[in-house]
């Protein structure tokens, strides 16, 4: 127990705001993901056939290829790209990005494929008649959307955008293979210097699961709030 | 773009996906059978061996795959009486390590597809069974198995889908699997790009061929209780 310790004793603070970290990372990560299936979701329920393809592209090739593959692409690939960018208007020496930024965006990237496909559903079962009623009422394009069509959306996507949230918070665990100290690598830190793996990475075990049964128990309030009927 | 490299590390990656596919197999039938445990376990009606197969469930569900490999790997290793045992033969290596972690991974999420397969089943059938006199054990096994297994495809499609990806994570224990090959050309000639088209391109051709076996299976055997 005394590895838990806070101070220079102990990693407890350590694996304190590791935890924090990774509730950042997560939370980051979840509202670019939202971004990205703000971009996508038109695109996928799009009639245009190019426009289609496009989101579709997006939505299969990041839910077929492994986590860790999309992660060694942005970390590599990632401050090599700006530098391009950069070197367009005439900048050429070195920039390193921030480990946290390519994280949430790599995560980002892979959450709001799920988000897209969440979105997607949820628009595709609200009842074709609220669309017509609301055009045929002539409200205005903000009402519209905001008013009656996304409070609808909202209700039938939050069940299974607290599985996308779940599956955010535990693919941040594949960051640390970038060095950002979240959980993972915290514990990796930890189990290397007190030669104690089976205690650190148990403990990182109990820490996930206890922030996925906390986010659980918060959706599931948010789920009954929301899933009230009009 | 640097065409020459696509094709030169195409070779090598194809190899890589060989470790990739054996893997996958060997954890999606051991995790086959654990989840077919588990769900069994999760429909009795004593309460300590329910709740100690929805814990299970619960706890591999609940955390990281990398969390569980590496527990597994770097963890187990440490408990002194391990090592005098036999189990130290398998335990040592880290290929037989990440099949334990993706088998115990995919038993959880098995265990849950089926259960609720098994739940969906109507009670007529069962009680149709029953009056004509069939033992439970042939129920079972010629009733509830099959129908649970035509109800559970298209989840379970997507459980074998995942844990294909999921198998990317034994390179974080030296395996050199299709991810970690990539992983090593990319970090030995800096082009992410090019090896992540050759090997993602990889990795999607296998989701494809997954997707449409499935899809094959589930109108053969029909999608209906």
């Amino acid at each position: 127990m005394e590895l838990l310790y806070f101070g220079d004793k102990g990693w407890g603070d350590e694996l304190f705001f590791a935890t924090l970290m990774t509730i950042a990372v997560s939370i980051t990560a979840m509202i670019i993901g939202f971004i990205f299936a703000a971009l996508f979701t038109p695109l996928k329920l799009s009639n245009n056939k190019f426009l289609n393809s496009i989101g579709n592209a997006y939505t299969t090739v990041i839910r077929g290829v492994p986590e860790l593959l999309v992660i060694y692409l942005f970390f590599f690939g990632g401050s090599g790209a700006i530098m391009f960018v950069a070197s367009i208007f005439g900048y050429n020496d070195y920039i390193e990005i921030n480990a946290f930024l390519t994280g949430s965006f790599s995560i980002g990237i892979i959450s709001g494929a799920y988000s897209t496909e969440v979105f997607r559903g949820a628009l595709q079962s609200i009842d074709k008649g609220q669309f017509e009623a609301a055009k045929v009422l002539g409200f205005n394009k903000y009402i519209y959307f905001f008013k009656i069509i996304l409070p609808q959306m909202l209700r039938l996507a939050i069940p299974n955008l607290s599985n996308v949230w779940q599956i955010t918070l535990k693919d941040t665990s594949l960051i640390s293979v970038t060095g950002l100290v979240e959980i993972m690598r915290q514990s990796y830190i930890a189990a290397g210097s007190t030669r104690d793996p089976l205690f650190f990475y148990s403990f990182a075990a109990v820490l996930y699961l206890m922030l996925t049964f906390l986010s659980m128990q918060l959706l599931n309030r948010l789920e009954t709030k929301y899933s009230k009927g009009y | 773009m640097d065409i020459e490299l696509m094709i030169n590390s195409f070779p090598k990656l194809l190899n890589a996906t060989l470790i990739t596919l054996k893997l996958l197999s060997v954890s999606l039938i051991l995790g086959l059978f654990i989840g077919l445990g588990f769900a069994i376990l999760r429909m009795n009606n004593n309460k300590l061996i329910n709740k100690f197969a929805y814990g299970y469930s619960y706890i591999f569900r609940g955390t990281p795959l990398l969390v569980q490999i590496f527990i597994i790997y770097f963890g187990l290793g440490q408990i002194e009486y391990l090592r005098t045992t036999f189990l130290w033969v398998v335990l040592k290596e880290p290929y037989w390590c990440a099949i334990i972690a993706f088998s115990l991974n995919t038993g959880a999420y098995t265990s849950e597809i089926l259960r609720s397969a098994f739940q969906t089943i109507k009670p007529g059938y069962l009680e149709a069974g029953r009056s004509l006199g069939i033992p439970s054990k042939i129920i079972f096994t010629k009733i509830q198995i099959p129908i649970a297994i035509k109800q559970s495809l298209p989840a379970y499609g997507n459980e074998i889908i995942l844990m294909l990806k999921g198998t990317s994570l034994a390179s974080t224990v030296t395996l050199m699997d299709l991810t970690g090959v990539a992983k090593y050309i990319i970090s030995t000639t800096f082009k992410p790009v090019e090896v992540f088209i050759v090997a993602g391109g990889i990795y999607l051709f296998m989701t494809f061929i997954i997707h449409n076996v499935i899809r094959y299976l589930e109108k053969k055997y029909g999608f209906q209780t």
